[in-house]
């Protein structure tokens, strides 16, 4: 069979544009009478709008016009709306406050876009942005939820009394209270969950071009599921029809999440557009896409759990409010609900849990799915917990997981999920004898004559990708269908285009995707073509997040591939005289089984399209679509370990080892997939040890630039042991979990775990700066003092 | 208005643009070269390096009007021929040090000047090494691993 087939270590269609400089992002796209739009910003976090005054800013060089809220919204361009509806305790529906593209009388956080200029140049524009006048008064502002939920806070919209958006539960708390009431041990912790910019390298853009002639709109993006921008601009912001916008990504510079959402800029550069009568550009600047694009996690929660005599876990009960910003995103109910608290069984037979969760408004940037979207802050707290727990009990971390570890599937959570498949013991295994955990404590006594403190951490998370199926998601809430969608195109000369409502931006699909093709008719992937990013060339999907392009993307494509296989079949055996049965397709012919008798791969695809010798009744060509919804979520899994040394005169942690073991199902091409883990890790470290995204009592963000917001570099990470210890997954027919966000979702409790561990004080919140750690490691030093 | 002029990729540019402007906007606004980035705004990020006569340049951080009568070489015209690869080019590809792309010219301009810095003051470009010279360049895909195989690799074959 085909050597680049499934599980083959095939290097990448899509890497020459990218190393030779011939990418085509956003940003690099110039249409004829192109102008740019700048955006007037709100320099407040919370004020009235009292007036707007352009004159001057018109009146400069290559003004093209200054349009404002009052005028998007007089043109009946609608809200931006969160699709995710969610029903707090008492039946009541979520608080959604309006949320205009350019704010009309208020402005919620710093960076709330106001005005826009459209001008000749860039420069112009930014120029003439400056000059325009916003006469506003400033009210107080909050900028966290601890603040946010306090009697007498500033109240940031109308019909969220107390900023409260939803007060929402999961699980049975009078089960709960009365496990916990008879448990022998209990456990509990504050654990806050750190506010993080996602910050994929190319800033968001667009370029939006109304055609007057055709009343038909164009918009190049920086979208993960440019399908789904089509779709909420046409039917919720009212910018043209479907079928009258066009919507593409083209090569797009990591997402993470934050190009799930549909932004006020692209709203409004289509708008100006059509205004204007002239092609409209916009890019973020760095200090822009602090300002505005989606935060992620920012929780803050409290959590018991109890334990038998025998260390068995009775019961969890969990609080969490988290901080979802001036305005609901798209996405951003479901992240601190059905994402995240459905996963706090973690990997353990928990018979009891609840959760209660209350988000906020807060005069901040919009909080949305980032890299792992809830299931980072779920894993974050069930895995300190577990760790806490066994130092509390005097038992081995590792063992007290596994005792606890669920055996057998399916196995129903009592927080919705049915875990279908999985081996965390094996994985468990398999990143200790890799991480050496043996080893541990002659490198730690090693590393004490050093004078360096060494501590190990243990992650064992689970997640949940693929989230489906539609009927499923739908009755918790989403406004969308979750299925995927593709279609096989196979040209008159058998080479052939899969057509793909995923969207790949660094996820390498051009190439798993064709490997996924190589694999089923032996051909060479240089023959197979992926299509995606266009809503004229791919009719419908719903793009790339929840790492869900392989286990419902693939998926999607493999059905239509069962489809073109059975139609290639007939017309062999029609072709060949011989039984559809004894077809068989390989080495790049398709053959009668057992005989010499064999036609070209490419020649039924001329067959096909000929049509001058087919089956009776058969449609000439040779193209099949298909749409897949899955049965049921997918749940990777696995086991990390973080080994440190902390230098206790500094407080600076360096990470001398990370090991990982991970269950991802089915894997296509191994290479890609550990780079996904690389890269995951790395962003998890990233939260652990340096990410902080912070605002001040007042709402003025303090880390808007990378000289403040501190991300990960080259000289912070480590190499990484990264292994695969896999079950099936039964629910899709690859046998694919997902592998995109796992990284991110397990590493940070594993790094928190070890530099604790270090130190001997588990009172250390993330991100562990080399200033907390100091300060931990003093706490310690004076309680020693004391005693 | 200035009349700027550089040899660029090895062919001689000369365009007038406005006194401020960047050299980043004159290689990708005015060149039409757009596999030089822009990342950030505090030249942190390093995905619009370029070689500036044989040195590794920041270009969002320079005015074009510094860079007259320079040569100037940007990721369109490190490899030898039209259809050639640069050795650090290939190293990246067969190492996996690339994901979304974004970051990857800057990659390769940095890397590429930093073996040349090594190799011509006699030092061993080891891993640490790589990673600490890596400082400039912010990847937010690979989490270097693979960056750094690549570059330790690419050294390799330009050696």
């Amino acid at each position: 069979m085909s050597d680049q087939g499934i599980g083959a270590r095939v290097l990448r269609k899509e890497d020459k544009r990218f190393i030779t400089g011939k990418g085509k992002y956003t940003d690099d796209i110039i249409e004829p009478n192109q102008a740019y739009a700048a955006f007037v910003r709100s320099p407040h976090a919370h004020a009235i709008i009292k007036s707007i005054d352009s004159s001057a800013a018109e009146a400069m060089d290559g003004v093209e016009a200054v349009l404002n809220g009052q005028q998007l919204t007089g043109d009946a361009i609608g809200n931006i709306i969160c699709g995710w509806g969610i029903t707090s305790k008492d039946g009541s529906p979520m608080n959604m406050g309006a949320w205009s593209a350019l704010a009309t009388d208020k402005v919620r956080y710093v960076g709330d876009a106001v005005a826009v200029v459209i001008a000749d140049s860039r420069a112009q524009a930014q120029a003439a942005a400056e000059a325009v006048m916003v006469d506003y008064d400033v009210l107080p502002a909050t900028s966290n939820v601890l603040a946010a939920m306090k009697e007498g806070a500033p109240q940031i919209h109308e019909n969220a009394p107390g900023n409260l958006i939803f007060d929402w539960e999961i699980g049975n708390k009078d089960e709960t209270d009365a496990a916990l009431a008879t448990a022998h041990h209990k456990t509990t912790m504050d654990i806050t969950n750190n506010r993080l910019s996602p910050n994929p390298m190319e800033p968001r853009s667009a370029v939006a071009t109304f055609n007057e002639a055709d009343d038909h709109y164009t918009l190049y993006t920086t979208s993960q599921n440019p399908h789904v921008a089509r779709l909420v601009l046409s039917a919720f912001y009212n910018v043209a029809p479907e079928h009258k916008l066009r919507v593409i990504a083209p090569d797009v510079g990591g997402g993470f999440g934050a190009k799930i959402f549909i932004y006020p800029e692209e709203i409004v550069c289509l708008w100006a557009s059509m205004k204007t009568n002239r092609s409209v550009k916009w890019t973020s600047s760095r200090s822009e896409a602090f300002l505005t694009d989606a935060h992620g996690r920012d929780h803050v929660s409290t959590a018991t759990m109890g334990f038998d005599k025998d260390n068995n876990i009775v019961g969890f009960k969990i609080n969490t409010k988290a901080n979802l910003g001036a305005y609901m995103s798209l996405f951003s109910s479901s992240v601190p609900t059905y994402l995240y608290a459905t996963l706090l069984s973690g990997q353990y037979n928990i018979a009891n849990v609840y959760c209660d969760v209350q988000t906020y408004y807060t005069n901040t940037v919009p909080v949305d799915a980032y890299r792992g979207a809830g299931r980072p802050e779920a894993a974050f707290l069930v895995e300190r917990m577990m760790e806490t727990a066994a130092r509390e009990l005097g038992v081995d971390p590792g063992e007290l997981r596994r005792q606890n570890f669920v055996t057998q599937f399916p196995h129903q959570t009592p927080v919705i999920m049915a875990y279908d498949s999985g081996d965390f013991a094996g994985n468990l295994d398999e990143a200790k004898a890799a991480a050496d955990v043996a080893g541990f404590p002659a490198r730690k006594a090693e590393a004490a004559s050093r004078g360096k403190l060494r501590g190990l951490g243990y992650s064992n998370y689970i997640e949940a990708c693929g989230i489906a199926p539609s009927a499923a998601v739908g009755s918790l809430g989403a406004g969308v269908g979750l299925w995927e969608s593709a279609e096989v195109r196979v040209n008159p000369v058998g080479t052939i285009e899969i057509l793909t409502g995923s969207h790949s931006h660094g996820q390498g699909h051009e190439t798993t995707f064709a490997q996924l093709v190589s694999e089923r008719f032996d051909l060479p992937t240089e023959n197979i073509q992926i299509v995606h990013g266009d809503t004229d060339k791919v009719q419908f999907g719903m793009g790339t997040y929840g790492s869900r392009s392989g286990a419902v993307g693939m998926s999607a494509i493999s059905k239509a591939l069962d489809k073109v296989e059975a139609k290639v079949k007939k017309i062999a055996a029609h072709v060949l005289e011989a039984s559809e049965d004894d077809i068989i397709i390989e080495g790049g012919e398709v053959k009668v089984k057992g005989t010499d008798k064999a036609m070209g791969w490419h020649e039924v695809g001329l067959s096909a399209y000929t049509a001058h010798n087919l089956p009776e009744g058969m449609e000439p060509g040779l193209k099949e679509g298909a749409f897949y919804d899955p049965t049921n979520f997918t749940f990777p899994a696995g086991c990390y370990i973080c080994e440190v040394e902390v230098d206790p005169a500094t407080g600076v942690t360096e990470i001398v080892q990370f090991t990982a073991s991970d269950d991802f199902g089915t894997i296509i091409n191994p290479m890609i997939v550990e780079g996904q883990v690389h890269g995951g890790i790395t962003q998890g470290i990233g939260q652990a040890l340096m990410e902080h995204a912070v605002y001040d009592d007042g709402g003025q963000l303090l880390s808007g630039s990378y000289m403040d917001y501190c991300m990960p570099r080259a000289d912070d990470v480590p190499n990484y042991t990264v292994s695969h210890h896999s079950t099936v997954c039964p629910g899709n027919p690859l046998g694919m979990k997902g592998c995109g966000e796992a990284g991110a979702i397990g590493s940070p409790p594993a790094v928190i775990n070890a530099i604790t561990d270090a130190i001997g004080n588990n009172n250390l919140h993330m991100p562990a700066t080399p200033s907390r750690v100091w300060a931990a490691i003093q706490q310690v030093s004076a309680a020693h003092a004391a005693e | 208005m200035t009349k700027i002029s550089m040899t660029v990729n090895g062919k001689a540019r000369s365009v007038d643009v406005p006194d401020n402007t960047l050299l980043v906007d004159f290689i990708r606004e005015n060149l039409r070269l757009t596999g030089t980035h822009v990342g950030c705004d505090t030249s942190q990020c390093g995905a619009c390096v370029v070689h500036v006569d044989g040195q590794a340049v920041k270009s969002c951080t320079m005015l074009a009007a510094a860079a007259q009568g320079a040569e100037v070489t940007t990721i369109e015209g490190v490899a030898a021929g039209k259809d050639d690869l640069h050795p650090m080019q290939t190293a990246f590809k067969e190492n996996h040090g690339l994901q979304c792309g974004f970051c990857t010219p800057g990659m390769i301009m940095t890397a590429t000047d930093m073996v040349k810095r090594y190799k011509e003051a006699g030092k061993t470009l080891d891993e640490h090494a790589i990673r600490e010279e890596l400082e400039g360049n912010i990847c937010r895909c690979t989490g270097y691993h693979n960056i750094v195989k690549s570059i330790a690799d690419g050294a390799s074959k330009m050696a």
